[in-house]
């Protein structure tokens, strides 16, 4: 085991690791700890773009843009969050353009904008092109301009170092974070990292389910070692399926598609959005439009000899404007699916994408152990965290900025305070949960294999608590994640070796997974209600009465070992807008 | 050899009429120097859907048949660069590789990429290749010191000048399809001067004429013997060599 002593660690290098570190690095000494090189973090396959009310195209403002986040999420947002990250925006877009961005330009060479879904003029009255773009790779873009920058500033990387375990000491009743505890992939030796400040930036969780548009590799290791250490996860039953994922696969086919002017055709031909949603249409907001193909599909307007996808359509767009706005989607529907999209329209249905729920922090980036006190020490930023700018949806686009905004004001945060803060120690031992989790599975006998037990959570998680759930299907995910937990404890590994065992990582990564699909499905049997991303068939409306309140969810384990997951709840930041009815 | 049962539940066309499955050979370069130090092959035998991708197929090796098969990969579509390897002879991204593009009436080979240590199975030390990434300065250098309130004013057709290669993934796809690279692993191969091209022809930058000093050097642009390897491999569809050669020419003309 190593030590290593830094102000500052930094877990995870995609788009909200690094934008904190180019900010920390200048301020305190940083390490980055990160599971994948910087480069492949999954921020770079981000397609469609990036929100800010820059006007450059047509009239707008960082106002009709907070109401937008505030509705989209459902009311379920923080106000003064929403209201910070529409105004940072602006000056987030011009950051990264100065970093070297290749923004799309217009003709009078400023930054171009497009529409995207749920974003809108004067608080609802037609779309408004506010998303900034490069191609139909912004991600890889911002991802790239932000390691560029890290060259740039010497940002220390660990590379393929496994951020594992949390360590939390606690001084004068308070819990102070101590640092992480980390596995070197290449050697399998355990890092422990002192730090005195944390930020997470370890992204998503979307691998507990099947179709998805999230890599391998997102499976909540950092939600979950927070998690393990009794501190809480805010609305984690929030999970946002994308409308137009490649059918099968989960590909995401960016939502830019229809913001080009593409549009969604069920069997009959028919442009089924224009019933559900009169004036955005194809462009509502992600859950309405999730919601209204599978509709389509239950009641028999579904294609193919199945039924069971719609098409997105694109045929009717000139093939230059395809080639210059969506070359990398077009390219994704040959590849994958052999079709031209020029001639023949692709294949779609709803993709498990973007976890609104997380790490409950303020809005400088700090975590809550409850709903007001923070963790001296740490901090967490990204698709990890929840501030909560998205609440029960997420706007496309505001998440790009997400990281920016709020990657960058806790890398800010955290450095400055590691300046005047002290180290806190660390406690006894302080690898030893790791170790020992490591060496059971090493030695395990056990008969359970990770990849059945994989399969299976995301078996029931597509069918029981994606697009539609009830408390009959959620019941039923909850039992089976239970049976899954207590077979995990039975699973054994082959590769027993030390190096560049992805063998034991995955079976980790699965723990971390199980434990995550648990406080979802727990969370979303709890809110007897209907709203954003979180349908429930058998409460089809909103509850503003019982339910405009964020889930917060602890781990409690009993006396004689049991664990259970707790729920409390911690109220929404209202300011400038009333709950209403949500009309697209 | 192995032969594993595959789990048909996991594969999407489960279910339909015909079965769409045929039965193929993955021949995979297997290096564990725990274990030996010494390169092996090892078959596996498949079933799979030939509209399926290679790494689905390693996918299937590792979760159902070998856990200790051991390889890089993220997004599984092309888009983080993490599973370049050679497939029949051929640099190619095992999630953008799909089985009915290989012919899979023969054992297909799987090794990892040429010219960078092996550190096992398919797994290589990428280390010299972002040294070299990191070398060329890839990073926009402006020499105003009063930054601008807005954006700077790029127009498209600048922005258009340099589009090409601002799509790498840093897959490492194309230096190690190089015969220069293998020959001499000094040499900054196509990444690093891709990424070079990015900045040297992009109009918001000032220090281009840095950058061509740096590839003018004995290891620089000046190796490359346009054998086109480079273009062939590249997942992102780069037009690689075409990159070297304007870069080649600035060099000559100190126009860009
Ligand atoms: C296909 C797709 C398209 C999208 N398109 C858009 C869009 O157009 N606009 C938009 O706003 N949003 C979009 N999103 C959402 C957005 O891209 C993501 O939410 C965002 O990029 C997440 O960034 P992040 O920095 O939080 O996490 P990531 O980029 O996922 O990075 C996570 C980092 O954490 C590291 N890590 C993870 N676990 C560990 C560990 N245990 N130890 C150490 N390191 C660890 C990883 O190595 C990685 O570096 C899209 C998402 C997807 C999947
Ligand atoms: S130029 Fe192409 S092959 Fe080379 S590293 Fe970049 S994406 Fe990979
Ligand atoms: S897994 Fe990401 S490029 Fe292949």
């Amino acid at each position: 085991m190593k030590i290593h002593k830094y102000d500052t660690v930094i877990v995870g290098a995609g788009g909200a690791g690094m934008r904190a570190a180019i900010e920390s690095t200048k301020r305190s000494r940083t390490a980055v700890l990160t599971k994948l090189y910087p480069t492949r973090s999954h921020t770079g396959a981000a397609q469609g773009g990036m929100a800010a009310a820059l006007a450059n195209v047509e009239e707008d403002n960082w106002e009709w843009h907070t109401f937008d986040t505030v509705k989209g999420g459902d009311y379920l947002v923080d106000q003064d969050a929403a209201e910070i990250l529409a105004k940072e925006a602006i000056d987030s877009v011009l950051d990264l353009e100065k970093m070297g961005l290749p923004f799309n330009r217009t003709p009078d060479g400023t930054i171009d904008q497009r529409r995207f879904g749920g974003h809108s003029r004067n608080h609802g009255e037609a779309p408004v092109r506010r998303s900034c773009y490069a191609a139909d790779r912004t991600g890889h873009m911002i991802l790239q301009t932000l390691y560029q920058n890290c060259v740039k500033e010497g940002v220390e990387f660990f590379n393929e170092f496994y951020v594992l375990d949390q360590l939390i000491t606690e001084e004068d009743g308070i819990k102070k974070s101590a640092g992480v505890v980390a596995y070197e992939l290449a050697t399998g030796e355990i890092h422990v990292f002192q730090a005195k400040a944390v930020i997470y930036a370890s992204g998503g969780c979307g691998k507990f389910f099947k179709v998805t548009s999230n890599a391998h590799t997102l499976t909540g290791d950092g939600q979950a070692a927070v998690y393990r250490r009794g501190l809480p996860l805010e609305d984690m039953e929030f999970f946002q399926f994308h409308p137009t994922g490649i059918w099968r696969m989960g590909i995401l086919l960016t939502e830019g598609a229809r913001g080009e002017g593409g549009i969604l055709r069920n069997k009959d031909g028919e442009r089924f959005m224009e019933k559900y949603a009169p004036v955005m249409k194809d462009l509502a907001s992600r859950d309405v439009v999730s919601r209204s193909i599978y509709t389509e599909i239950r009641e028999g307007r579904g294609c193919g000899p199945e039924g069971d996808h719609v098409y997105l359509d694109l045929t009717h767009l000139p093939p230059e404007q395809l080639d210059a706005k969506l070359p990398d989607i077009t390219e994704f529907a040959r590849t994958y699916l052999g079709i031209e999209p020029y001639t023949d329209p692709i294949p779609i249905q709803p993709t498990a994408h973007y976890a609104m729920g997380g790490i409950p922090t303020n809005v400088e980036g700090e975590v809550l152990a409850d709903n007001t006190t923070v963790v001296p020490g740490l901090y967490a930023a990204g698709e990890v965290a929840c501030v909560s700018v998205h609440g029960a949806n997420r706007l496309g686009t505001n998440s790009l900025l997400d990281i920016n905004v709020f990657g960058r004001r806790a890398g800010i945060a955290a450095a400055e305070y590691s300046q005047k803060a002290d180290f806190v120690e660390l406690p006894e031992n302080p690898a030893s949960l790791v170790e020992e989790q490591i060496e059971r599975l090493r030695t395990s006998t056990g008969t359970e294999r990770v990849a059945t037990l994989r399969r299976e959570l995301q078996e029931t998680m597509d069918a029981n608590v994606m697009v539609f759930r009830t408390e009959q299907t959620i019941k039923t995910a909850v039992e089976k994640i239970t049976e899954l937990r207590e077979r995990f404890k039975n699973v054994a590994i082959q590769d027993k070796g030390k190096r560049f065992n992805t063998d034991l990582l995955e079976a980790i990564e699965l723990g971390n997974l199980l434990d995550l699909a648990e406080v979802m499905a727990v969370s979303a049997l709890a809110r007897k209600e209907s709203r954003g991303g979180h349908y429930r068939e058998d409460y089809p409306n909103r509850d503003d009465v019982n339910f405009m309140r964020h889930t917060m969810a602890y781990r409690e384990v009993g006396d004689d070992g049991t664990e259970t997951v707790r729920l409390d709840y911690k109220p929404v930041v209202q300011t400038r807008y009333q709950p209403m009815e949500r009309k697209y | 050899m192995a032969t594993p049962v595959m789990d048909k539940a996991e594969t999407p066309d489960a279910g339909s009429a015909a079965s769409p499955y045929i039965t193929v050979t993955f021949r995979v370069r297997r290096f564990n120097p725990e274990v030996s130090a010494e390169a092996t092959w090892e078959d596996f035998q498949l079933e799979i859907d030939p509209k399926e991708r290679v790494l689905d197929g390693l996918h299937k090796i590792k979760w159902d048949v070998d856990g200790t098969l051991t390889f890089r990969r993220s997004c599984a579509h092309g888009i983080c660069g993490s599973d370049a390897m050679r497939i029949n002879g051929k640099n190619r991204l095992a999630c953008k590789t799909l089985i009915k593009d290989i012919n899979p009436e023969k054992p297909i080979t799987i090794e990892p990429i040429k010219g960078l240590t092996v550190l096992k199975d398919l797994v290589v030390d990428m280390e010299p290749f972002f040294q070299a990434y990191r070398d060329v300065m890839p990073f926009l250098i402006t020499k105003d010191t009063n930054e601008p309130t807005r954006e700077r004013l790029q127009s498209a057709e600048d922005r258009e000048r340099f589009d090409d290669t601002t799509k790498c993934i840093l897959c490492a796809a194309c230096t190690s399809s190089c015969p220069v690279f293998w020959n001499d692993g000094q040499y900054f191969g196509p990444a690093a001067i891709v990424n070079a091209h990015r900045f040297i022809f992009d109009s918001r930058d000032e220090a281009g004429e840095q950058r061509l000093e740096i590839l003018n050097d004995k290891d620089g642009v000046w190796r490359c013997r346009t054998t086109f390897n480079c273009t062939d491999a590249c997942p992102r569809g780069i037009e690689v060599t075409k990159a070297i050669q304007e870069v080649k020419r600035a060099l000559i003309t100190r126009r860009f």
